[in-house]
């Protein structure tokens, strides 16, 4: 997989989370401060306007630090800083390989975790959009080694952040801005956890239907 | 949503314009990207002091800029920490040699993007130092949450750590002075209503009608305890009482008692509490010696208020005192 699925995804990127920004909007207004929708969806419209510009010749790596270096300058809250991070190391572990295999693909998405815990310090049980990524990263490391292909590692992913997504409902938060809440955040799904579930599921997705295309 | 705004969108974007109309003798407004500096900075040889994070909160930031106070504001958009970027270019028009102070309330994101930012300009020479402001007691463990908040106190952070760099104290000295209000500060904030973003289109949270939020931040995330309402007199001395005991403040003190409205209390509310205040201070043996009572720090159109108590010395006192000249606060110049 190569530039076009890189692109794909981030354009299926910036559409689900357009669609989901009221419903976001609404799951940070139950244990935060109610932007996250608004600011990643400010975000993702400005990645979208830049896409366009991208040489010809780009690989994955580029169009990953692009995202990454919109939305630090684009999102502002913790997620700003957060997702851009995560983009940014995943630009860096695939480097200038224009084609991904699957170790490729588990190598991007441990990076981006390993770079929301680097600004984060956010552990998984945190309530966090750690606790979509992690358990995405085991998910596609598990598939990986079973010898699944990069479609079949990216549902992986997809699936095991979506549960993660899940498990954050009945947690207390221990980073961010629910964690002033303590139990009262109980009952809640974490905003983050839900919009990082949504971008690894779009990564599986638009895998998918690159994959139909050339099949 | 009643709200006197054009496009949500551009909430942030035309005030900011308004308070260029207002204020351009004492403050420069730039627009891509959003930040406010002071109208003769950078001042060769002065510490530049930054601050800054989401709108909804006016006049923090942007009406503390000028003599004796902020170099420059950077409001991101409502509730929403600024980027990295306009962080980075009000450090860079505010630097006049000495070093640039951030001044960082204690949230994650204001946190995440104003380290970003001050890694960039430390790349590009600037000698930035930071100082995080979290005087609110309502949060109580900090160890397991991103920490206590930043609330009211900044405002007297802001205002004695400008005075100290307007007098010609250096980078270090100046983030110590810093350090030492924000160590020296508590404050505890209560709320009746929450607050809309516009944006969001409805309230942060639902209060009942007579229910208020103990504990509230600034940023309409609810508090830690919702109790039945109060006559004023009682609630003030669930306010205080948390305050006094976590310094711990002692008969003797002399302090400076603060009393905030939220944006939707009218000051004689706010005069009935810090009455209250003053008499509880008062039968502990704590002298009020200096006072602030207004809307300072607010959360967009929240009903509520907070009370900081700040223990003076007599440095601290002095610098106080220093003329200011800023849009929100203004005396002896």
């Amino acid at each position: 997989m190569g530039i076009t699925w890189v692109t794909d995804w981030i354009r299926q990127s910036a559409r689900v989370i357009s669609e989901h920004r009221v419903e976001l909007i609404t799951l940070d207004r139950e244990i935060g401060d109610g932007d996250h929708g608004e600011n990643l969806d400010r975000g993702f419209t400005a990645v979208m306007a830049k896409l366009d510009d991208l040489p010809p010749n780009s690989v994955p790596g580029d169009a990953l630090k692009l995202v990454a270096t919109t939305l630090i300058s684009t999102v502002g809250g913790a997620s700003g800083p957060l997702l851009g991070t995560a983009y940014l190391k995943a630009a860096g572990a695939v480097g200038k390989e224009p084609e991904l295999d699957g170790a490729a693909i588990v190598a991007l998405l441990t990076a981006a975790r390993d770079g929301v815990v680097l600004r984060g310090k956010a552990e998984v049980g945190d309530k966090t959009m750690i606790d979509s990524w992690s358990p995405a990263v085991d998910a596609a490391t598990a598939a990986l080694a079973e010898g699944k292909n990069e479609v079949q590692i990216l549902q992986a992913a997809a699936d095991a952040a979506e549960a993660g997504a899940e498990s954050t409902e009945p947690l207390i938060a221990r980073k961010g801005r629910a964690s002033y809440l303590g139990e009262r955040a109980i009952g809640h799904r974490d905003p983050g956890s839900q919009s990082s579930a949504l971008l690894i599921r779009a990564a599986a997705d638009t895998a998918a239907a690159d994959e139909s295309v050339v099949a | 949503m009643k709200k006197l705004i054009n496009d949500p969108k551009n909430v942030v974007a035309e005030a900011v314009a308004g308070i260029s109309a207002a204020h351009g003798d004492l403050v420069t407004v730039f627009y891509d990207p959003i930040y406010i500096v002071r109208k003769d900075a950078p001042i060769s040889g002065k510490v530049g002091l930054v601050s800054g994070g989401g709108g909804g909160h006016e006049p923090l930031h942007g009406g503390f800029v000028g003599f004796g106070m902020l170099d420059a504001a950077v409001p991101g958009p409502i509730f929403t920490s600024p980027t990295p970027d306009p962080i980075l270019a009000a450090t860079k028009a505010v630097d006049g040699g000495a070093g640039v102070l951030h001044i960082v309330k204690n949230y994650t994101g204001d946190v995440l993007n104003f380290e970003t930012a001050a890694d960039l300009a430390s790349a590009d020479g600037i000698e930035v130092r930071t100082v995080i402001v979290d005087d609110d007691v309502a949060v109580k463990d900090s160890l397991y949450t991103a920490g206590r908040r930043g609330v009211a106190g900044t405002v007297l952070v802001e205002k004695i750590a400008g005075a100290a760099a307007e007098r010609g104290a250096d980078l270090d000295a100046v983030t110590a002075v810093a350090t030492k209000v924000n160590a020296q500060t508590r404050t505890l904030g209560i709320a009746l209503t929450a607050p809309t973003v516009p944006h969001a289109g409805e309230p942060s949270f639902t209060l009942a009608d007579d229910e208020i939020e103990i504990g509230i931040g600034i940023h309409g995330e609810p508090g830690r305890e919702r109790i039945k309402l109060e006559p004023a007199d009682a609630i003030v001395d669930r306010m205080l009482a948390p305050i006094l005991e976590d310094l711990p403040f002692a008969s003797g003190d002399s302090v400076l008692l603060f009393v905030n409205g939220m944006g939707g209390t009218p000051l004689v509310e706010l005069y009935i509490v810090f009455r209250r205040a003053a008499e509880v201070l008062a039968e502990q043996g704590i002298t009020v010696t200096r006072t602030l009572v207004g809307n300072f720090v607010t959360s967009l159109e929240m009903q509520g208020a907070s009370i900081t108590v700040l223990k003076l010395d007599d440095e601290l006192t002095e610098l106080w005192d220093a003329p200011v000249q800023t849009a929100a606060l203004r005396w002896g110049r």
